[in-house]
Parts: structure tokens; C-alpha cells; sequence
């Protein structure tokens, strides 16, 4: 540690990405502790929480661990991958939408037709694009499956000819807008602003009884549960350690003989496939599912969620994107006024002066009880986390 | 035919009006590759700064031509406080700066709405700007629309003027080439860097003055007009400013006459297909600039 | 590596996710009864309601107004002693232009603050967001804005026009003008689509030609070709269903297209005195509106309205249609409150029917089967001074009817 001098910060390093704590190579002791936190957080899911939450609360809650399943197809994908995709809303959209019809198709029962159809689009007869989404068999695939064949569609036009940082951010954010206003064109057949409301029922149960609500409650929580399993997987994986270097240095993992378009893919892919996940399951928990959800400042939303919790820790989106989402209900509670001054302030302050994200507080203060020697010389987060990165590459 | 000329028009227009937004970004994004999310509420910066000046001026022509200079200085001065404040200290992590700026986005907005209040505010346009032009043919031009025309080609022949000729653009060209070694070369890269970024904002202050003739001013005024305005750099490519002005006024044309032959919404989906077709063709843009680096 | 492992937490997660759901069977969909409705909180001496408008976001523009009205009105009956002897203590909520915000806060007031009732709401879309969290929970939502009908919740009322007191006067003063095309210009959302629709019927049974439709997306600022299309079409007036933002960069257009009121007149049914301001008499000066209140309206009961509106937040801020309809909702409730002795959701609505109101706008009366009110069309000039004088009105009340039931040309729409 006292060997290596950082470099202050300055304007000519070449980005250096936020975290780069390596994925932890050691065996027993992670797996240990992983396997502790995993319970503790199931414990708290499925015991704590509903316990003590009133059932508006847990169904805001399920609310935010859906907003939590996207955030770790970004943890994956930007803080792993380095692709900051400002589009997750649509692969959030596609599969809440997939699993709206199909539940809208449910409720209007067979051979029926979705109330609004009748009102706005005054269709005789359901759209021929509809139709399969009345089978489960279908539509409960498709929430996932439709996402990550899109993802995979523009993913691998837009890696293999190498647009990225910014520019795929902006693409990304356009893709965002530009679904949006296809959904609000066609009002007829998708509800157009309105989005798709009123949802009734759940795999024929009743979404407006509370245990029902419960219920969908536990589901999302367990899901949430499984995809940190799959990203803690993925993550460990020789994949995850190609990911990072894709990451870290495109052009050398290219040199190295790796197609650092097809691993950029890969995430991209997941990333999609968890935010349509989290999209379906999203419909049951709010009942509703509408461009507003879809577009570019809910986007923005999610990713700031995962910056906030720590980009590129396993925990930290999760946390982040649950933070977020209970700080916007609580403030705008509290101070229906001026809560977007608190918001807009969250965000700035972490994220300009926290890089790790909550998450690496939690790093600090355990660094600075261990190491007090080097807390007290008063280095910037940043400019310690450069430190260990020189390391890691003279290593 | 006279239905196509309007239109021909219309889609230059509407390339202006996007140019002019697009100029202080790829000034911004293309030497510092900061994505500032806040650039459409500087633009709000200027619209209002037109509506407070009309408070005391009542001339409506000559308020207009007040408010340009104002509205650049007002924007910049924003734009530098935020370069010093929050941007600076983001320069490794150029990813970061459009979440940073997105909050600050956010709060300048919530000011605007207490300040101002939340419903729109009217300003005056002069009475030659709300007229029209009538060509033979019964086809008319609006003034307005060679009025914001017309600035945003000046503000691009000034831009250009000053980056070749003077000692700042030198610099300024220097450090969007190689950043590097213009600052070995003993150029202070952080001045510069604050000098462009007052540029920039203050661009988006001119483009506000200049929407006040066509559009709401209101709090949100902003957030509508970026995304386009951020493709239009993107396309055009980073670093210079030709890419951008041919690629503003094509896409001008292509939603324009998308629009007129479908809807307006199908339009602004064609102009999305064709840049992800066409970044597949040039996927650095328009213009890249030739270095050696790899990234 | 660790494979196995992640293999053992999944089945754990599996296992937890299954035992938790065979644990927490609810009613099926076909159970009746199965929620039943949160009652409100009347226990102190005060009684809690809900003010639910976006106060941040896109529509603030529009929606703030209306919040400080429903101030307005709730300040006025606290000072003349409350309803049924208990103060109003007012909830508000920022429903922020995003429409599952609006059910979330919608879904607090009433589990949370258990309020007695919620006033607000303003897009299409931010009701039809809330309509299912009321009718679960067997609240009441108060609804201050013109609309496109063909709704009928028994747990919402509307206290802003229908249809058939909005659009269809308009339409019918623009026949009584003799005008025999019209060009639709709407923003791509609900209302506008569906009231377009209802012009085209009535235009096919009434002899007029509808010679052009556009949508643009809300928020758009953009309408050099909407307007040159309107402008080639040779249409004798416009109606215009545009939103918010949109109606300041249409207008623009229009008259720098050398476009004006007299010659191709534009009918708006989203302009009031609010948005005149915010665009400028300068472009909409001689153009028309078709609402049911103007700040301009003659009685005693609006000039009372508009002092104390001005009183409260400025002498410079108009009055319009949706904040006095958002007003006039307040005290509607506190009518049928007070009629039905109690707070009790079923017995207010009971109460409704028949409840009459001295309104800015004029005699208002509830129809309790439709949960609308019956109000008077009126049709309006913009004036240079940015207030708006009726040219037109309805005579009577026109009865709501928000499936155009009564009208043979309308019966295909819903």
C-alpha cells in the first residue's frame, strides 16, 4: 500500500472506471459470507419485512424490489461491463407489457376483448399480434425472451461496430424515447398513454385481495433472491472476470484474441432479460404498466438507483435502487413541495462525490479501522481506489 | 409543390432550431465529453432571461436584441458554475457526468417552477418576426424561422471564425485533438476547458432567446429538446463542428418529410432506424477526427 | 468454481418462493366481496381529504392552479366552521406527472391518512392510473377536469365537462356559423383521440366535412408541418384538443403561417386564462374556446371567486375552468357530506343526486347516476386583455351524458 504513490486526480489520466475491486478469487471464506448475507437478506425479505410493514407499505416495497431487479442487470452490465444502457425502460416495458396483455387477456376471459380496445380502438376483433399473449404458455416467456431478443437485435449491430461510452449511452436513451412514442401512437391496440390498467386478476387470482398482494409480495422477493444468486454466478465466472477486462480495456482483451463484442453482448443480453423479469412482475404488484414508466426519465431513474448503491458491487445496486425509490415516496411525502431539490441533491452529492456508491462507505470505514495509517494521510476515496489499481496492474 | 417547398422549409427550420441546441453540446460533449444533462435547462436560462428583460423593457424588438448578449452571459455563467462546482471534479468519469447533471437538471427545474411559478410565462415577439415572407406561388416562409435560421448560421460562422482564427480556438482545438500533449505543450487545460464550457452553455442561452419565438417557456422547456439535439452531435461526430450542422439540417428534413408523409410520431421512429443504420455505416459519425489513440 | 454453490441457493430460493405462496392463498377472481373498503378517519374534531396533483414534472403547469384552488375552497369552509362541525385538514400529494405515482399517493391517502375524500387528478391517464386503486378501496375521487367520457366509476366524481357539455357545443356553434370543414389537431393521447372520434360522427351526420387529422406526441413543440398541412387543406376553421405545452408552439406557428381568427378560426377545448397567459394575446387574440366557465362569467358567486382567488395568490392570476370546477368540487362533497349526515363513502354518494351548488359558473346540480354535473356550455372569445367573453352560451344546464346516449349520431361510439 505505502509503496505505490496515487496520482491527485486530474484531468489527464485516462478514465479510470470507478471500482474496480477485483472479483474475489478466494474460495471458502466469500462463499461463506455469501451464503450469510444471502440468508440475512432472505430472512429480512420474507420474515422482517412483512411483519412489520402494513400492507401498502410491502406492496410499495415489492414495488421497489422490482426497481431492484433491473438494478442488477445494470450492476451487470454498466458496472461490470462498463456500458451505461440509458434504455433499460424498454426491456422493462416489454416485459411488463407482455405480461399486461396476457393478463388483461385473462380478465376479459375467452374469446373477449380488452375493455379499452372496445372504448379507444373500437376494434371488432383482437389484433392478430395479441393473440398469442391469452396463452400463458406464451406470454410468460415472452416477458423475458422478448427483451433479450431485442437486446441481442440492437446489441449486436451496435457492439460489433464498436459504439460505445457515450455514444451508446445516447442510443440507448433515444431507443427509450423512440418506444415510447410507438406505444403512444398506437392507442388502439396498446392504450396509448393510458398504458394498460386496471388489472384484475393474477393466474385467476384476485390482485385487489391483500393476501393475494402477499403473495405477489413473496414471488417478487424470492425472484429478486435467484437473480442475485444468477449475477453472484455470472459474476465469479471466468466471464465475469472477461467482462471486467472488456471493461476495463476493450482493446486489449481484443488483442488477448477475445471478442470483446459478443462479451459486452452477453451482459447486455442478461441485463435485458432481468429488466423484463422485473417488468412482469411489476404488473401484478401496481396494476398497471404505461409509457410513463418506460421512457427516458425513468430510465435515467434505474441507473441512478445502481450509481447510487455502488455500480459495481453485487449488493450495492440492489440497495441503491431500493434507496432511491424509498427516498422519492419518502420525500415527496414529507415535502410534496420541494422534494425534487432533496432528490436532484441525492443524486448529485453521491454520485460526484461518492464514485463507489453507498456501498464503498462500507468499504471505507472498514479500511480506515484497518489501516489507520493511511486514513490519516486524508486521501480522496478516489484517489485511494487509484492506488489499488496501480497495484493491481503492476501486479 | 408549394406543399413540397414548405415543407423543404419546414424540415431546414427545424434543423435550425436543433443545430443551435447542438452546437453549445458538441462544443461541450465533443472537447470534454461531458454529457450535460442540465444544457436544456440552460436553454431555459435563456428563455427566461428574455421574459425578465421584457418585465423592463417593453420594446419587444429591442428586448429581443438585449437579450441575446444577456442570455449568452446568463447561460454561460451557469455553465461555468457548474463546470467549477461539479464537472471538474468528473473529468475521469465521463459516464458520470450526465447522472451528476441530470440532478442538477432536476433542481434547476424545481427553481424555475418557484421562481417563476409552474405555468408557462408569455413573452413578446416583435411584429416582424410574426409575419411572413410570401414567395410567388403562395408560398410563404415564416420570418421567425429565417430569424432563428439566420442566428444559428451565424452562430456556427463565429464559432468557426474563432476556433480557426483566434489564440483561444488554437487552444481550444488543441486540447479536443490531443489533451495530452497540449498540456505538456504548456496549455492550461483546465482554463480551457472552463472557457469552453461558458461557450457552450452560452450557446444554450442564444438558443433559448431564440425559442421564445416558437415554443412554450416554461420549466420544463428543456428536456424535450436534448435527446435529438445529443443525436445530432453523436451523428455528426465528435470533435468538429461540420458533422453536426450538415447532420442537424438533414435530420430536419428526413423528420419533416417523414412527418408529412406518415405522422408525427412514425416520423421521429424513422429518424431513430436510420441513425442506428447509419452509425452501422460510420459508427464514430459523420467526421471523426483522425488521431492515433486507441479508445 | 462455485457452481454448485449458486445451484443450492437457487433451489433455496426456489423452495422459499413456493412454500411462501402455498402459505398466502387470497380469494380467487370470481370471490365476491373479497376487499372490503377503508373507512375514513373521522374520530377527531377535524376530517382529512386528499389533494392529489402533480406539483413537479410536466403537467405541473397545468395542475398547480388547481391545487391552490382546492386551497382556496377548503380555507373558506374551515373559516365558516368546517363541514358537519369538523375542520378540513388538507393531505397533499405530488402526483409528479407520472401516472403509477398517482396510484401509489392515491393508495396512501386512503390506506394512510384515511382520508374522507380526494380532489384532484388531471390527465386522462393520472384518472384512469387511480380509478382501480378508488373502486378497490371503495373511496372517493373528485375529478375537476373536462374529459372524454365514456367512463362512469361509481366511485369517481366529475365535476369538469363531458363530451356533450364541451365538444359537442363547440361543434354546434360552428355549424350555427356555417361552417362546413374543419381540420382536427390533437396531442396523442386519450381525450384528443376520442373527441376527434366524436367530431367525425357528428360531422357525418351534420353535413360537415372533417378534412384532416394530426396527433402530435404530448410535450411536442414542433408543428411546422402539422400547420403547413392545415394550411394547405383549405379547411374553414380548426379544432384544436392539443395539451398543455403544445398549444404555445402551435399557435406560434399558426400565426407565423399568416394563419388568423378570421379566417380559419380555432376552436380550443384546453385553453383557458391560465394558458392564454402563458402564450400571448399577441397569437391567440379573436380565437375560440368552448368551456363552462370563464373568468369573465357575470354573478355574484364568480365575482366572490375571483376576489378571493386574487386576494389569496395575486391580482395578476386569471381564474379558469378547471380550478373553478376543482373548486366548485369541494364544495359539492361538503353538500352531499352534510346532506347525508356522515362521511360514510356509500352514504355521501347516496346523498348526491339532486345536490345543486351556486357556482362561479352558475347553477351546477349533481346527477347521481352518472356521478357527473350538469353545467352550461359556453363558448368564448380570446380578448386582447388575455381574458375571454362568452360569445355563445347554452341557455340551460346541459344534462351530462357521458355515453352520448341521447345522440342518434353518436351511436356507434361506445
Amino acid at each position: 500500500m505505502t509503496a505505490v504513490t496515487p496520482a491527485p486526480p486530474s484531468t489527464t489520466t485516462p478514465p479510470a472506471p470507478a471500482d474496480a475491486a477485483p472479483p474475489s478469487r478466494s474460495g471458502g471464506r466469500s462463499r461463506l459470507r455469501a451464503a450469510a448475507g444471502f440468508a440475512f437478506g432472505a430472512a429480512v425479505l420474507f420474515g422482517v419485512a412483512p411483519l412489520l410493514l402494513s400492507d401498502f407499505r410491502l406492496a410499495l416495497l415489492a414495488k421497489y424490489l422490482c426497481v431492484a431487479m433491473v438494478a442488477v442487470g445494470i450492476g451487470i452490465a454498466w458496472g461490470r461491463g462498463g456500458m451505461l444502457t440509458l434504455g433499460q425502460g424498454v426491456f422493462f416495458g416489454l416485459g411488463g407489457y407482455a405480461m399486461a396483455m396476457h393478463l388483461k387477456l385473462a380478465d376479459a376471459g375467452p374469446g373477449g376483448m380488452p375493455d379499452f380496445m372496445q372504448l379507444y380502438g373500437q376494434l371488432d376483433e383482437l389484433p392478430v399480434w395479441w393473440r398469442p399473449f391469452a396463452s400463458p404458455w406464451f406470454a410468460l416467456p415472452a416477458t423475458v425472451l422478448l427483451p433479450m431478443v431485442v437486446a441481442f437485435g440492437l446489441g449486436s449491430l451496435v457492439f460489433r461496430r464498436r459504439v460505445r461510452g457515450a455514444y451508446f449511452a445516447i442510443l440507448s436513451q433515444a431507443l427509450a424515447a423512440a418506444m415510447v412514442i410507438l406505444l403512444i401512437g398506437q392507442q388502439g391496440t396498446t392504450g396509448g398513454t393510458n398504458g394498460l390498467t386496471d388489472i384484475q386478476g393474477f393466474f385467476g387470482y384476485d390482485l385487489d385481495d391483500p393476501v393475494n398482494q402477499r403473495m405477489v409480495y413473496f414471488i417478487i422477493a424470492g425472484v429478486l433472491l435467484a437473480l442475485l444468486a444468477l449475477a453472484r454466478q455470472l459474476i465469479h465466472s471466468r466471464y465475469g472476470e472477461l467482462l471486467v477486462a472488456v471493461r476495463d480495456s476493450e482493446e486489449r482483451v481484443r488483442f488477448l484474441g477475445y471478442d470483446p463484442a459478443s462479451v459486452k453482448l452477453v451482459a447486455y443480453v442478461v441485463a435485458a432479460g432481468m429488466a423484463g423479469l422485473a417488468g412482469a412482475l411489476f404488473v401484478p404488484a401496481v396494476g398497471i404498466i404505461s409509457p410513463a414508466l418506460i421512457g427516458i426519465v425513468p430510465s435515467i431513474e434505474f441507473v441512478i438507483g445502481v450509481a447510487v448503491g455502488g455500480r459495481a458491487t453485487l449488493l450495492g445496486p440492489v440497495l441503491g435502487a431500493v434507496a432511491v425509490a424509498w427516498a422519492r415516496t419518502a420525500l415527496s411525502e414529507r415535502f410534496p413541495g420541494t422534494w425534487t431539490y432533496l432528490q436532484g441533491l441525492l443524486f448529485v452529492v453521491v454520485v460526484a462525490f461518492l464514485p463507489g456508491g453507498l456501498a464503498s462507505l462500507w468499504a471505507l470505514a472498514r479500511r480506515g479501522n484497518a489501516d489507520p495509517a493511511s486514513s490519516r494521510r486524508g486521501w480522496s476515496a478516489l484517489g485511494r481506489r487509484r492506488a489499488e489499481r496501480a497495484e493491481v496492474e503492476v501486479a | 409543390m408549394t406543399v413540397l417547398f414548405g415543407q423543404l422549409f419546414t424540415g431546414i427550420s427545424i434543423g435550425a432550431v436543433l443545430l443551435l441546441i447542438a452546437l453549445g453540446l458538441a462544443l461541450t460533449f465533443g472537447q470534454m465529453n461531458v454529457i450535460n444533462m442540465a444544457h436544456g435547462e440552460f436553454i431555459m436560462a435563456g428563455a427566461y432571461t428574455t421574459y425578465v428583460l421584457q418585465q423592463s423593457i417593453t420594446s419587444a424588438g429591442l428586448s429581443l436584441v438585449v437579450a441575446l448578449p444577456v442570455a449568452f452571459v446568463v447561460a454561460g455563467t451557469m455553465g461555468v458554475l457548474l463546470e467549477i462546482l461539479l464537472i471538474r471534479r468528473l473529468y475521469a468519469r465521463p459516464l458520470d457526468t450526465l447522472l451528476v447533471t441530470w440532478g442538477v437538471s432536476l433542481m434547476l427545474q424545481q427553481l424555475a417552477r418557484d421562481v417563476f411559478g409552474s405555468p408557462n410565462v408569455q413573452t413578446r415577439a416583435p411584429d416582424l418576426l410574426t409575419g411572413n415572407v410570401a414567395l410567388p406561388g403562395g408560398l410563404t416562409i415564416a420570418n421567425n424561422r429565417l430569424f432563428i435560421l439566420a442566428l444559428a448560421l451565424s452562430a456556427v460562422a463565429a464559432l468557426t471564425l474563432a476556433l480557426r482564427l483566434t489564440p483561444l480556438g488554437r487552444r481550444i482545438r488543441a486540447v479536443v485533438q490531443n489533451r495530452d500533449l497540449a498540456a505538456v505543450s504548456g496549455i492550461p487545460t483546465s482554463r480551457v476547458d472552463r472557457t469552453t464550457f461558458f461557450l457552450g452553455s452560452g450557446l444554450a442561452g442564444l438558443a433559448g432567446v431564440a425559442l421564445t419565438l416558437l415554443g412554450p417557456i416554461g420549466p420544463t422547456m428543456g428536456t424535450n429538446l436534448i435527446i435529438d439535439a445529443f443525436l445530432v452531435v453523436v451523428v455528426g461526430g465528435i470533435g468538429q463542428l461540420k458533422g453536426s450542422v450538415i447532420v442537424a439540417f438533414a435530420l430536419g428534413v428526413l423528420q419533416a418529410t417523414g412527418e408529412y408523409l406518415t405522422t408525427l410520431s412514425v416520423a421521429k421512429v424513422i429518424v431513430f432506424v436510420a441513425i442506428v443504420a447509419f452509425l452501422q455505416w460510420r459508427p464514430q459519425g459523420l467526421f471523426t477526427l483522425r488521431t492515433r489513440s486507441l479508445a | 468454481m462455485s457452481l454448485l454453490w449458486g445451484r443450492r441457493i437457487l433451489a433455496g430460493a426456489m423452495t422459499l418462493v413456493a412454500a411462501a405462496a402455498l402459505t398466502a392463498c387470497g380469494s380467487k377472481t370470481n370471490d365476491e366481496g373479497s376487499a372490503a373498503g377503508v373507512t375514513a378517519d373521522v374520530s377527531g374534531d377535524t376530517v382529512k381529504v386528499g389533494l392529489l396533483n402533480s406539483l413537479s414534472g410536466t403537467m405541473a403547469i397545468s395542475e398547480v392552479t388547481v391545487r391552490d384552488s382546492i386551497m382556496l375552497a377548503v380555507e373558506e369552509i374551515n373559516a365558516a366552521g368546517g363541514v358537519l362541525g369538523k375542520k378540513i385538514q388538507p393531505v397533499g400529494e405530488d402526483g409528479a406527472s407520472d401516472w403509477p405515482t398517482f396510484a401509489e399517493k392515491a393508495e396512501k391517502l386512503i390506506s394512510e391518512d384515511r382520508v374522507a375524500a380526494v380532489f384532484g387528478c388531471w390527465t386522462s391517464a393520472s384518472r384512469k392510473a387511480v380509478k382501480p386503486v378508488f373502486e378497490k378501496n371503495k373511496a372517493l375521487l373528485f375529478y375537476p377536469v373536462q374529459y372524454e367520457g365514456l367512463e362512469q366509476s361509481p366511485y369517481i366524481f366529475y365535476t369538469g365537462a363531458t363530451t356533450n357539455q364541451q365538444i359537442v357545443p363547440g361543434l354546434d356553434y360552428l355549424k350555427s356559423q356555417g361552417t362546413k370543414s374543419v381540420y382536427l389537431v390533437g396531442s396523442d393521447y386519450v381525450f384528443p383521440r376520442t373527441a376527434n372520434k366524436i367530431i367525425k360522427a357528428y360531422a357525418a351526420a351534420n353535413g360537415m366535412t372533417v378534412v384532416g387529422e394530426d396527433y402530435a406526441p404530448l410535450g411536442s413543440t414542433e408543428f411546422g408541418t402539422i400547420v403547413n398541412k392545415v394550411k394547405s387543406s383549405g379547411a374553414k376553421a380548426v379544432f384544436n384538443t392539443l395539451n398543455g405545452d403544445s398549444n404555445v408552439a402551435f399557435f406560434k406557428e399558426y400565426k407565423s403561417a399568416g394563419l388568423t381568427a378570421t379566417g380559419m378560426p380555432v376552436v380550443s377545448v384546453s385553453i383557458a386564462e391560465e394558458e392564454v397567459k402563458g402564450i400571448g394575446t399577441q397569437y391567440l387574440q379573436g380565437q375560440l374556446t368552448a368551456w363552462n366557465y370563464y373568468q369573465t362569467t357575470p354573478g355574484a358567486a364568480n365575482t366572490k371567486f375571483v376576489a378571493a382567488y386574487k386576494a389569496k395568490y395575486g391580482a395578476d392570476k386569471p381564474t379558469s375552468d378547471p380550478m373553478e370546477a376543482a373548486y366548485v368540487s369541494v364544495y359539492l362533497w361538503k353538500a352531499m357530506v352534510e346532506k347525508a349526515g356522515a362521511f360514510d363513502v356509500e352514504k355521501v354518494r347516496g346523498a348526491s343526486d339532486g345536490i345543486t351548488f351556486d357556482a362561479p359558473e352558475g347553477l351546477v346540480t349533481v346527477d347521481g347516476k352518472t356521478q357527473h354535473i350538469a353545467k352550461t356550455a359556453r363558448i368564448g372569445k380570446i380578448g386582447a386583455d388575455g381574458l375571454i367573453t362568452e360569445v355563445w352560451n347554452s341557455g340551460k344546464p346541459v344534462t351530462p351524458d357521458p355515453y352520448l346516449k341521447t345522440y342518434p349520431w353518436a351511436s356507434g361510439l361506445s
